[in-house]
């Protein structure tokens, strides 16, 4: 595989991106870890005269966090980076879960938690569980600075919110409320390895014994990662038991519009779909009873 | 416009002029004549062109050379830094038949070498993990697996020696 002939640049600042990107015009792309966008290229499905190459920006790394605000994890940082930091680790478990789920080690050492939502694969295996965590991003032109739900994000395969002179600068996730959990459940073809065939994030809050804040996001069913809104509407309120999360999981499942490609059937997707809802139930709730007392 | 660029591979400092389309795996084999470093699927998947970059592993297929400026390289030639003896890796994977075509051992031995300085006594479990990102077309993957463990052993008997892993 030869790439097609592009310029490159590969600034220090954002605001050298930024002028970067506009003055670049139609033809120019930013570049992160490029593990969509070199494979892209290769094949000839996305054309670029010119590559901006973000990883040089020593403002948009890192993972910061801070018990009130939240998490703050940087565009240029690695998938690998979110999988092991200890933060991530203790309070927001399910996000490293999905961040440890994506693609193999090397991949993970190139690959970019902005370039995944950026990329806007129906699959992107870490669309759900921030989803599910009501997280946002930060957006950045040489006009402004907008912060936008991720619920607001996607727009259908490859298409996004953000314009053409925009960089996504930083993704926030709020901080876990009190007896809240989190879960990431997929599936693959090849075992662990392999891009989901089906992948569901979930986050609720246990008040009392009723559940709250129910959110559940699906991955790789449907043009883009979508909220199974009706679903949540069944728990919201509720009180747990295992004949509600089976319920659920089959309206997360109705509501589901998958397809059948290479990876996976239909019908099989729909079937997933209830059964990892349940499990991602269950583990959040799981996860929800425990940090009860924290 | 080609880019200048510097780059340290296996201990030597190179200043090459590249297109910046051009991949380190092709200026790595082409430019440079390290060969030992292959090229399979060329997007990703194989593992066969996995190197070291600042130490961390990577492929070298869908990294641009230009983006690596600056940047420490390990390739399979480093392994042997002598060009005679051996890595422990290289010692277990012939020891284990963990070889036959080869064409995916280069890579394998450089995921091998990033699993163990993170990992030095790694389970059969993270060993096949850390080779998830490889293909082997031959060996059926156990001898490899096999291999990384006998390698862990060795590593830590030869550091008591004071080599270096
Ligand atoms: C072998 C292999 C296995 C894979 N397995 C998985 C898997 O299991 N699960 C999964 O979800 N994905 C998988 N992927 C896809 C890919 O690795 C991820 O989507 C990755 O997170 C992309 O990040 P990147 O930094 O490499 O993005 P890039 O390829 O650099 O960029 C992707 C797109 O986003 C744009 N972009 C990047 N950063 C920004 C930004 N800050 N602001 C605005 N636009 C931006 C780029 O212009 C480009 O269009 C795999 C890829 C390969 C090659
Ligand atoms: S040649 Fe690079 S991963 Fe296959
Ligand atoms: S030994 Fe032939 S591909 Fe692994």
């Amino acid at each position: 595989m030869r790439l097609p002939k592009f310029d490159y640049v590969a600034p220090k600042t954002l605001d050298e991106a930024l002028k970067a990107l506009t003055a670049g015009g139609e033809g120019c792309r930013l570049l992160a870890g490029g593990t969509d966008l070199m494979v892209k290229m290769g094949h000839g499905l996305t054309a670029a005269s010119l590559l901006v190459a973000i990883k040089g920006i020593e403002g948009l790394h890192g993972i910061r966090f801070d018990p009130s605000k939240g998490l703050s994890i940087g565009a240029a940082t690695l998938i690998a980076e979110v999988a092991e930091h200890p933060d991530v680790l203790k309070y927001y478990p399910a996000v490293a879960q999905a961040a440890r789920k994506t693609a193999n080690t090397q991949i993970r050492n190139m690959a970019t938690l902005a370039g995944n939502l950026c990329n806007a694969a129906p699959s992107a295996d870490n669309a759900p569980v921030l989803l599910a965590r009501g997280a946002e991003v930060e957006v950045v032109s040489q006009k402004g600075t907008r912060q936008l739900s991720l619920d607001d994000f996607f727009n259908g395969p490859g298409q996004t919110e953000l314009a053409r002179d925009e960089i996504l600068t930083q993704i926030l996730v709020p901080p876990a409320a009190k007896a809240s959990g989190a879960s990431y459940q997929w599936i693959s073809p090849r075992g662990k390895v392999d891009i989901s065939a089906v992948c569901v994030g979930v986050n609720l809050r246990l008040d009392g014994d009723v559940l709250k804040d129910v959110r559940i996001a699906l991955g790789a069913v449907a043009p883009t990662p979508m909220r199974a809104t009706e679903a949540e509407a069944l728990m919201e309120g509720a009180k747990w038991s295992e004949a509600l999360a089976e319920q659920v999981s089959a309206k997360a499942s109705e509501e589901s519009r998958p397809i059948t490609d290479v990876r996976a059937s239909a019908e099989y997707r729909r079937r997933m779909v209830s059964v990892l809802t349940r499990r991602a139930l269950e583990e959040a709730h799981a996860r929800a009873v425990e940090n009860w007392g924290v | 416009m080609k880019h200048q660029i510097r780059l340290n591979v296996n201990g030597d400092d190179y200043e090459l002029l590249v297109d910046p389309w051009r991949t380190l795996n092709e200026v790595l084999r082409e430019d440079l004549n390290l060969t030992g470093t292959k090229l399979g699927c060329g997007v990703g998947d194989c593992g066969a062109c996995t190197v070291l970059v600042d130490g961390k592993s990577v492929s070298s297929c869908i990294t641009l050379a230009v983006a690596v400026d600056g940047k420490k390289i390990e390739t399979v030639e480093g392994l042997a830094a002598s060009g005679e003896k051996l890595h422990p890796i290289q010692e277990s994977f012939i020891e284990k038949g963990a070889i036959q075509c080869g064409f995916c051992t280069a890579g394998m031995e450089m995921s091998a070498l990033y699993l163990l300085r993170k990992n030095p006594s790694p389970t059969e479990e993270e060993i096949r993990e850390g080779l998830s990102g490889h293909l082997c077309r031959c060996t059926g993957y156990n001898q490899i697996v096999e291999a990384i463990a006998d390698a862990a052993d060795r590593m830590k008997t030869d550091r008591g020696k004071g080599v270096k892993p």
